[in-house]
């Protein structure tokens, strides 16, 4: 697995880095439950070991073992991974609700883990928020007195905290809904009362701990939607957990995927799809309609002699289905042309191998 | 014999592959039975040798000792520090507190002839507080069995027993909620109260009473102690899962808001917890009602007090009118309490149409309260119930007159029962208890012990077994032993017919499971009174009387216990083409064992401690030492030695039965 940690190293270095520091940048971060955990992540013994072997030799569990990466102001980061990989633990690491064993979180140029509780309070009510999975909402409080609950905390007064509420209200689609309790509402609009909840402190950073996993598929749709109709309105920045490939890649602008507390691939949907790191993401990626997901950047081959370049012209970034009519219409190759500069062609060769077959392209 | 039950120790804690489980299950039941043939073999080898019986009045080194403490405590009282600035204390502010609220409802005050307030505000007070914190269908409720208990004749026992459960839950509460709340939010205090509550909640209700009268004196400050430790842990535990079992992600949530601490207790775990807290408070009440009225025998005043007298004297219908007193008292309370913790979620659901009226009529019915209790305080009309209690006097020449023809017609039937039960199962089992040298049984018991439960429930019981046989009445603590067996055996075989018959129909489940939690509501008293009528003062009488008190429990889990089983695993084997005995011994009996285990541990505490209250009728032995301790100055120490041996085999079984349950729940 190390080769591949070197190759997300550097993959990490994508554009959207460089448009700004880091609004969270995680450093070798892990979380060891059990007796003794500290020494774990110091032993290079024991970081060597596997779960199971590790379970076996300290009784204790790496949930998250040397996770790094960096999530950029506005940015949806997806950590993906199946149940019992660690991407709970990991985005409660983040905030501190479970307590890191060793690492950094860094946010706004300081670690988190340095912060004592009263700065970890304010930045929980100022600067954090998450919308948890089973909802966690106050089944004694009317939905706007649900959504106050963190301006409450704050110790913001009622008139002006229930206008703001009322605002967040209207926000998620809950109008009318003001003064029902949470179970007299479906799954799917408790979790709008959560989502309402997080937005309602106007938080700099919106955490996800999958949050429709409990949701029926339509509510699921819905709810996704609604997530990227709200991430364009307010354009908070997002880390969302989740189990689900297909979530990932309509939300995510990068996704990081776990597996036993690692991480195994950090990238863009097209990445992941395009280049998985090893098996275990190819696997992962194999029933993904890869027209849907992959760019022409992907499927493009150099130029050769015989080709000729006088086709029409389209970005490396546009996906290959939207791509797909004018390659097939189009006589000559089409040329795919970044700044004034010749990438490379694609001819209906490659658009047909992408979007009827599975093989070709990794 | 050493040899043969080792082997279930080695397989026994880990064994998860069903074969292993199938081998150690064969070899525990032939040890068992092998123990058993052993003990009756030596029974009639060695019958009647080293039995340690002591007659009635004889008492050993140990009594007169306890003899000699009660006197020399009785003496220092008032010189010894310990005493002087602790116990005294207590008992002081106890008693003022008790006779605070006595004198505001059944006691009259110096120069009153009568209490502050009379029965008229009482019934408005109760009526209007029920309202308040149930709904008005308590309160019509709480306004009739007020009023009943006037119509008995039993106003001022009804609020001596009142006012004693008042004092008694108010001073529990008092330190069970925050002890509760401490518990449900420190792991570690969690883990140091529970041993305690488990053993306060274990031991028989009876067993409080000797030493706290030795510290506190006989009377009703001593039975509100008793009380007090009685109902304060079914508070403490119910308030401390409460905590617990509010979601964590809820607590999360309010976390990951920046709520401090004293804001998630006071915001979320409070606000989430505050139904089952009362229900807590409901459970509070109740067992105190149960131990005021049994406080009775160490002089606590109200209806226990009646029923104890009646009791003693055979008349049962006196009895019955007062028991029934205590019945209605009980279900007027727990329907209060009860309607009060669903309270909230109802008006919740009620689409808040009256909310805006609730205020203001409040308002006027505290104004209507208010006027009742000005009247009650001043004109007599109001203050002494009218009328002699003619209702009270029909419903016990009544209960006398059924009793008669009980006795006149059914005695052949009821009588066949009990010699059959008597002379069957009881007296050859208490033989074969009290006749057996003492060491073979203390043998029997730990190697049964070590089979069924492990080494570490073996130890217990032999300490168990040696501290018995120090306290000096080993024969009757035997003869107790005897009756609590059979009676437990006979709530199994009810539990296990009723319970299985429950958990496979829901109707029938619908149609007993109130009566059963009626039942569990009544203070154990009343269920002597009927079976006395039945059966005469006997051994037996106590029996059934247990069983009956201790049947809704083993009913209960059990008809639990076998709901639980997965309903694939039932459909699987009907699919398999099982008939109905089929499934039921062949898949939900055998998945519910641990239930039955359960159930047989709850059976067996709650028989203990009704076959010692079954001391009053007749049924000897630990029992009537106890209670002739209570009464007889010179059988003190005797007394407090049987009720140490209640509590030892109290515990005893109960490490057994718990054991064994972890056992074969594992």
């Amino acid at each position: 697995m190390t080769p591949t940690q070197t190759e997300v190293a550097q993959r990490r270095g994508t554009p959207e880095e460089s448009d700004g520091t880091p609004v969270i940048s995680v450093r070798k971060l892990w979380k060891v439950f059990g007796p003794k955990a500290d020494r774990v992540p110091d032993s290079e013994e024991l970081c060597g070991l596997t779960r199971r072997e590790l379970m076996d030799r300290t009784g204790c569990t790496a949930a998250v073992r040397d996770v790094s990466f960096d999530v950029a102001p506005g940015e949806v980061f997806v950590v993906m991974g199946l149940s019992g990989s660690g991407k709970s633990t990991l985005v409660r690491c983040l905030t501190r609700l479970i307590e890191p064993t060793a690492g950094e979180v860094v946010f706004e140029g300081q670690d988190i883990r340095q912060a004592d509780d009263k700065r970890l309070r304010d930045l929980r009510r100022s600067k954090f928020s998450m919308v948890f999975q089973h909802f966690g909402l106050l089944p004694h409080r009317r939905v706007v007195d649900n959504v106050c609950f963190g301006l409450e905390i704050r110790g913001m007064g009622r008139a002006e905290r229930t206008k703001r509420a009322l605002e967040v209200v209207e926000l998620v689609g809950l109008s009318g809904y003001e003064n029902s309790y949470p179970d007299q509402l479906s799954g799917g609009m408790q979790q709008r009362v959560g989502l309402a909840r997080a937005l309602a402190g106007d938080p700099d950073v919106l955490f996800f701990d999958e949050p429709f996993s409990a949701l029926d598929p339509l509510i699921r749709r819905d709810m996704q939607n609604e997530v990227i109709r709200l991430h364009h309105e307010v354009g908070k920045t997002m880390v969302f957990i989740t189990h689900d490939l297909s979530e990932a890649l309509k939300l995510g602008d990068r996704i990081l995927i776990m597996r036993d507390g690692k991480m195994v691939q950090c990238g863009t949907g097209d990445e992941l799809v395009g280049a998985p790191a090893d098996d275990y993401v190819s696997e992962f990626v194999k029933d993904v309609p890869r027209g849907e997901v992959l760019t022409l950047r992907w499927i493009m081959r150099a130029p050769e002699d015989q080709d000729a370049l006088d086709g029409p012209e389209l970005g490396p970034d546009v996906i290959v289905r939207e791509a797909t009519r004018t390659v097939l219409a189009a006589h000559r190759p089409v040329k795919v042309v970044e700044n004034g500069k010749l990438l490379g062609i694609v001819g209906d060769e490659e658009i047909l191998s992408v979007v009827a077959g599975q093989e070709g392209g990794a | 014999m050493t040899v043969a039950i080792e082997k279930p120790e080695t397989t026994g804690p880990a064994a998860p592959e069903a074969p292993a489980r199938e081998v150690r299950k064969v070899n525990r039941t032939t040890v068992v039975a092998g123990i058993l043939v052993a003990w009756l073999v030596l029974f009639f080898v060695l019958r009647g040798k080293q039995t340690l019986t002591l007659a009635t009045a004889d008492l050993t080194d140990l009594h007169r000792w306890f003899n000699d403490v009660n006197d020399s405590v009785g003496a220092n009282r008032n010189s010894n520090p310990l005493f002087l600035y602790f116990f005294n204390e207590i008992r002081l502010v106890i008693d003022n507190l008790v006779t605070f609220v006595q004198h505001l409802i059944s006691q009259p005050p110096p120069g009153r002839p009568l209490p502050q307030i009379g029965w008229l505000g009482v019934v408005g007070i109760a009526g209007y507080v029920s309202w308040a914190v149930g709904n008005w269908r308590v309160a019509l409720l709480a306004v009739a069995g007020f009023t009943f208990f006037g119509l008995q004749g039993l106003w001022q026992e009804s609020m001596d027993t009142l006012a004693l459960t008042i004092s008694a839950v108010f001073v529990a509460l008092l330190f069970a909620i925050p002890l509760g709340i401490w518990a449900g939010l420190s792991d570690r205090f969690n883990g140091i109260v529970t041993p305690f509550l488990d053993f306060m909640q274990t031991m028989p209700t009876f067993v409080y009473l000797a030493p706290l009268t030795l510290i506190f004196l006989i009377g009703p400050a001593s039975a509100t102690i008793a009380t007090v430790i009685y109902a304060a842990p079914p508070a403490i535990r119910i308030t401390a899962h409460a905590i617990r079992s509010v979601p964590e992600t809820t607590a999360e949530a309010a976390d990951s808001l920046g709520a401090t601490r004293r804001q998630t207790l006071q915001k979320v775990l409070l606000p989430m917890s505050k139904r089952t807290v009362v229900m807590g408070v409901n459970q509070s009440i109740m067992a105190a009602l149960a131990m005021v009225t049994i406080a009775a025998l160490i002089d606590a005043p109200g209806l226990g007090k009646t029923v104890v007298q009646a009791l003693q004297s055979l008349d049962v219908g006196t009895a019955f009118n007062a028991g029934l007193a205590i019945v209605v008292m009980a279900i007027v309370l727990d329907r209060v309490t009860t309607a009060a913790s669903t309270r909230e979620e109802n008006a919740r659901r009620s689409k808040n149409r009256f909310l805006k009226w609730r205020n203001p009529l409040l308002g006027a019915g505290a104004v209507v309260a208010a006027v009742l209790i000005y009247l009650s305080h001043t004109y007599v009309w109001a203050a002494d119930f009218p009328g002699d209690g003619t209702v009270g006097s029909h419903i016990a020449s009544a209960a006398d007159s059924v009793t008669n023809w009980a006795q006149d017609n059914l005695s052949g039937l009821t009588n066949a029962i009990r010699d059959v039960i008597t002379n069957v199962l009881l007296n050859p089992f208490q033989s074969l208890l009290t006749d057996s040298p003492w060491w073979l049984v203390g043998l029997v018991l730990v190697a049964l012990a070590v089979v069924l439960g492990g080494w570490k429930a073996g130890v217990t019981t032999a300490v168990c077994v040696g501290l018995l046989v120090g306290t000096g009445v080993w024969s009757d603590a035997m003869t107790t032993t005897a009756s609590t067996l059979v009676a437990t055996v006979l709530v199994m075989v009810l539990g296990i017919v009723f319970g299985v018959w429950m958990g496979r129909s829901m109707l029938v489940d619908r149609l007993v499971r109130p009566t059963l939690d009626a039942a569990q509501v009544m203070p154990p008293f009343v269920y002597l009174v009927p079976f006395l009528a039945l059966f005469g003062a006997t051994r037996f009488t106590a029996i059934v009387a247990a069983v009956v008190y201790a049947a809704p429990v083993a009913i209960k889990i059990i008809a639990d216990g076998v709901r639980a089983v997965p309903e694939a695993t039932v459909e699987a084997a009907t699919s398999a083409g099982s008939n109905t005995r089929q499934i039921i011994t062949k898949v939900q009996l055998p998945m519910s064992r641990s239930a039955l285990t359960l159930a047989t541990n709850q059976g067996l505490i709650y028989v203990l401690s009704m076959v010692v209250v079954g001391g009053l009728v007749g049924a000897g032995a630990l029992g009537y030492d106890v209670v002739a301790g209570f009464s007889q100055g010179e059988l003190y120490g005797k007394g407090l030695a049987a009720g140490l041996a209640i509590v030892l085999l109290g515990v005893m079984f109960d490490r057994i039965t718990q054991a064994a349950a972890r056992r074969t729940g594992a």
